[in-house]
């Protein structure tokens, strides 16, 4: 279906290639998975497919890229439109027009297709992607994984032979995931479509795959294997593969099922023991707090009378589906909102009304989209402002950017950055006040396991500092593994507060792949495996 | 009428229903379905009512004539209109309507009027000007008589913006633009384009600020929103880019192979057919060649037509569920036209009715003839589909008191924004969930260790 001759793509202005000598042929009706490491060239490799690179992007492509047959080279992505259909990372960019039936008919439209035709499809594909109810509505109004939706039936309705997607879960929910990856299933099943996705939470996908298409980087050959062999020797893998290579089982599991099934002895080795508790914090002066708070935008109710207290030293999870009312808890915590009713205070005043030069020492926030926050052209700069906007000494800001980012020159763009370095970069523009209570909305958005990681690292560190934490996230391997307390909010209410342990492991939908494998023992991730077998005589 | 949806059939109504002869069943068949793709008016007919209208409102200066028309437009506005964001542009035409009459006053008042009256007002010192600004003053005498006319002649222009206010809030310019010819395809693409930006960055003025007060910055004032402008600038270049990309890997441009003959008989036609147009119009204003006038713009008009549709030949694109144009259309756009036609043969016939007087000062007549005439433009209000009441789509939050007031959280639009809520069965009631994971879901049959259903249940903290 796809063959990849030899292809190294330079951009313009690096010495390096983003990719380099790639030689493989993707074979058809299969859902192939692109794996390896940010910054390797997955986005890259993805849109040579589309011939968005490098007709769109620039750069110089040498060797050959053939879909279907068509040379990418000679063909614009117009011409391949009717046998490739790519959606972005963000699929607000992808949407021409504004309502969500004429989006799925608009690819049609433009390939000439009669009406009689064109108004079948999109008949089918809403009731394929069970988008019926949305069909008027406009764009602008659906959630996450509702975009994410239309955006994947837009490029069915031609009925492509082969779909390219990149990052399709990142941003929603684990509901929400299961919706896109279920309709990945449905295609690549009943309608022969292949399927070349990039995803860096492997957890939720690499059980589906046909095949994965690894691309280690660091100099070796990209290459096309069976899942469970390129897990074996791939630099990113998630938790249930780690379990697997740690109590060195093979074939190494891919889904929790597997690895069920193999870890009869490993539950009975661990079982005289018990995970290393967390050492919860003492109960400290509280850093923020919302009593009976209500938020109302027009006539929807984002948070309804909800009561919801951090102290400092403390990590909370915000969890629930998009659109429960986690970015709006935030929001209000950091006064971006009034509430409607009820009070909010951090650190004893009411954010809303406080001065923001003021508030900015008592609350920080990392947005979504940490490139928000970034203002300056370059990250010497964005230091140099944010030292002014904290009233810190000179140099704080860099001196922490130096510390969560030792490599990154002064001169280098924030655009230039990858999502692990901005978001390093935004955090460490908001701890340059030294807030005792920090937010993060969806920090792990776009990070590979290794940037997790790190994160991991400096945000224990923070809450041993003493610092608050209040994480809006649906990486449930993440909240186990920083989160003292996880939170679940639904319709703007919460409906279960507790230990980590205890929240999570309650709930399929939340519960980190360890603790599904290890059930009914309580153990959350990889790490404290680990550990427990090492402290083993 | 052609294109009726299924009547709701209570059980109180169903016999009348079934039976068209009776009167209810007539009458139910008459009344205007809900608006939805199918049905919704074409919004052709929507402009074509609102120009009638406003042609209507050039004819006359008759201040209780024109505030009929702005009654008209105004209940129709109000009967029709969508929850739809463009609809919402009726309110800014009104507010624009205002500011003409208001500035025409202030100008009428200050530099005086042509008009004779006898009824001074106020006698402003006025201001020697030199020779070569000889027909223009500043001050002197207002007369009651000059106000009056001022007012007529403003109050005319005002109805003017408010019908064509009425027809964008009343159709759906993407549609209207969907049903041009499809060799001015792509111009259209780029009206639609323009018109998703303004919304694009007035969000991104509002991520900005919020940006700004989360690096603990003054987000109100002068220096806030011009420290703004570059990067909204910049945001706008990335998206457009983006949105280029993703219209070529759609199949946007795609063209059919047309041979060179058609290609030049296309240039030839829309050119030849411009200049007839440019040149028959010249001919007829320009008061002597008048002969030669109307029949050179015709044939103008005739060639860049069939320029037009030679060119459509070139693209390839088919139409998604075109406009139709229904009765209803023929009816609401007939009645915009018959308030044309009527005012305007009211207005050669008798023209005193159309335009009272200003000398002497005297209240304005109501013609009865021409006012029946204007309330055949209420038509719309009875046969235009009528809009669903849908609960509206998340509205912005209340501005905040003080520091954030105007301030919208548009920075948290892709996760957090409510409305935008999806059905996920196992969250809907905060309990364990009833489906599994995919076929990682594969749970014991119980609940994992360490939960308890009640914490997880109704109650919400500890």
């Amino acid at each position: 279906m796809i063959r990849f001759e030899q292809l190294s793509v330079t951009y313009e202005g690096n010495a390096e290639p983003a990719l380099h000598g790639v030689d493989l042929t993707v074979p058809e009706g299969e859902l192939c998975l692109l794996v390896g490491p940010s910054g390797v060239g997955k986005s890259t490799l993805l849109g040579t497919v589309s011939g968005l690179v490098p007709h769109f992007t620039g750069g110089t492509l040498t060797g050959r890229v053939t879909v279907a047959g068509r040379d990418t080279r000679t063909h614009r992505p117009r011409e391949l439109a009717d046998v490739v259909g790519s959606v972005g990372q963000d699929p607000l960019a992808h949407f021409v027009t504004d309502t969500v039936e004429d989006e799925l008919a608009y690819g049609m439209e433009s390939l000439g297709l009669p009406p009689g035709t064109m108004r079948r499809r999109v008949e089918e594909t809403l009731d394929l992607l069970g988008l019926n109810e949305l069909r008027d509505r406009p764009i602008a109004t659906l959630s996450g994984g509702q975009r994410q939706r239309v955006a994947i039936g837009s490029v069915l309705t031609p009925h492509p032979r082969l779909l390219v997607l990149d990052e399709p879960t990142s941003a929603l929910d684990p509901g929400a995931a299961e919706e896109v990856l279920a309709v990945l299933q449905r295609l690549v099943h009943d309608l022969g479509t292949t399927v070349l996705l990039a995803e860096h939470r492997l957890e939720r996908v690499v059980q589906y795959a046909d095949r994965v298409l690894l691309l280690p980087g660091r100099g070796r050959q990209a290459r096309l294997a069976e899942p469970a062999e390129a897990m074996a020797d791939s630099p990113v893998r998630p938790p249930v593969v780690e379990l697997g290579a740690l109590a060195g089982w093979t074939p190494l599991p891919l889904s929790v099922r597997d690895a069920r099934r193999a870890a009869g002895p490993l539950r009975e080795r661990l079982a005289v023991r018990a995970p290393r508790e967390a050492d919860v914090p003492q109960a400290r002066e509280t850093a923020g707090a919302m009593e009976g708070a209500s938020l109302r935008y027009g006539s929807v109710e984002a948070l309804h009378r909800l009561d919801f207290t951090v102290r400092r030293g403390e990590a909370v999870a915000l969890m629930g589906r998009n659109g429960a009312g986690k970015s709006s808890l935030l929001g209000t915590l950091v006064g971006l909102h009034a509430p409607t009713r009820g009070t909010v205070s951090v650190g004893g005043e009411a954010p809303h009304r406080t001065p923001p030069a003021k508030l900015l020492r008592r609350v920080g926030l990392v947005p979504q989209e940490p490139r928000d926050l970034l203002c300056a052209d370059t990250v010497a700069a964005e230091c140099t402002a944010a030292d002014a906007d904290a009233g810190a000494a000179p140099g704080s800001c860099r001196a922490l950017v130096t510390r969560l980012l030792p490599e990154v020159p002064d001169g280098t763009h924030p655009r230039d950055l990858s999502e692990g370095q901005r978001l390093a970069l935004a955090l460490a523009v908001v701890l340059t006040a030294r807030p005792p209570l920090l937010l993060l909305d969806e920090p792990t958005r776009g990070l590979d396991y290794a940037a997790k990681a790190c994160l991991v690292a400096v945000l224990r560190e923070l809450t041993a500092e003493g610092h608050a934490l209040v994480l809006a996230t649906h990486d449930v391997e993440l909240a186990a593994e920083v989160a003292h307390r996880v939170v679940i909010v639904a319709q703007g209410e919460i409906v279960a507060d507790g230990a980590t342990a205890e929240v999570v492991t309650s709930s399929p939908s939340f519960a980190p792949q360890v603790a599904k494998v290890l059930a009914p023992q309580p153990w959350l991730t990889v790490p404290q495996v680990r550990t427990a077998l090492a402290d083993a005589p | 009428m052609a294109h009726h949806p299924e009547l709701p059939r209570t059980p109180g109504r169903s016999a009348a229903a079934e039976r068209p002869g009776t009167d209810r069943g007539v009458r139910a068949r008459m009344r205007a379905p809900t608006a939805n793709r199918t049905t919704s008016l074409h919004p052709g007919a929507w402009w074509l009512w609102a120009l009638g209208l406003a042609t209507a409102a050039s004819r006359t200066t008759n201040p209780l004539l024109l505030a009929l028309l702005v009654a008209v437009a105004g209940y129709v506005v109000a009967a029709r209109r969508s929850d739809a964001p463009w609809a919402r542009s009726y309110g800014a035409f009104l507010k624009l309507a205002l500011l003409v009459l208001g500035v025409r006053m202030v100008f009428a008042f200050f530099l005086g009027s042509p008009i004779p009256g006898t009824h001074v007002l106020v006698i402003l010192p006025e201001v020697p000007l030199p020779d070569w600004a000889q027909g223009v003053r500043l001050g002197g005498r207002v007369t009651a008589e000059g106000l009056l006319f001022a007012l007529y002649d403003a109050l005319k222009l005002a109805t003017l913006l408010i019908c064509v206010g009425a027809a964008n809030a009343l159709a759906n310019p993407a549609r209207l633009l969907k049903s041009l010819p499809g060799a001015l395809y792509e111009a259209g693409v780029a009206v639609v384009v323009a018109m998703t930006f303004a919304p694009n960055l007035i969000a991104d003025v509002r991520r900005l600020r919020t940006t700004r007060r989360l690096r603990g910055r003054r987000d109100r004032g002068v220096r806030a929103v011009l420290s703004v402008g570059l990067p909204v600038l910049e945001g706008a270049l990335e998206r457009s880019v983006g949105l280029a990309a993703a219209m070529d890997a759609r199949g946007y441009g795609r063209t059919a192979d047309v041979g060179p003959a058609l290609r030049r008989t296309t240039a030839l036609l829309t050119l030849g057919g411009l200049l007839g147009v440019c040149i028959g119009t010249y001919a007829l204003l320009a008061a002597e060649g008048a002969a030669f006038g109307t029949p050179l713009l015709l044939a103008g008009v005739a060639m860049a037509l069939a320029g037009l549709r030679l060119g459509g030949r070139r693209t390839v694109r088919t139409r998604y569920r075109p406009e139709r144009w229904g009765p209803r259309a023929w009816s609401v756009s007939a009645s915009g036209i018959a308030v044309a036609a009527l005012m305007v043969y009211v207005g050669s016939a008798h023209p005193d009715a159309l335009h009272p007087p200003a000398v002497p000062l005297t209240a304005p007549p109501l013609p009865l003839w021409p006012a029946a005439a204007v309330l055949l433009g209420l038509l719309p209000a009875f046969v235009a589909p009528a809009q669903p009441r849908t609960p509206a789509a998340p509205e912005p939050p209340a501005p905040v008191p003080r520091q954030t007031a105007r301030l919208r959280p548009t920075l948290w639009a892709t996760a957090g924004q409510p409305g935008g809520v999806e059905a996920h069965p196992h969250l809907a009631t905060g309990t364990e969930a009833p489906r599994t994971a995919g076929d990682s879901g594969e749970l014991p049959g119980h609940d994992l260790p360490g939960s308890h259903p009640a914490q997880h249940g109704k109650e919400p903290r500890r």
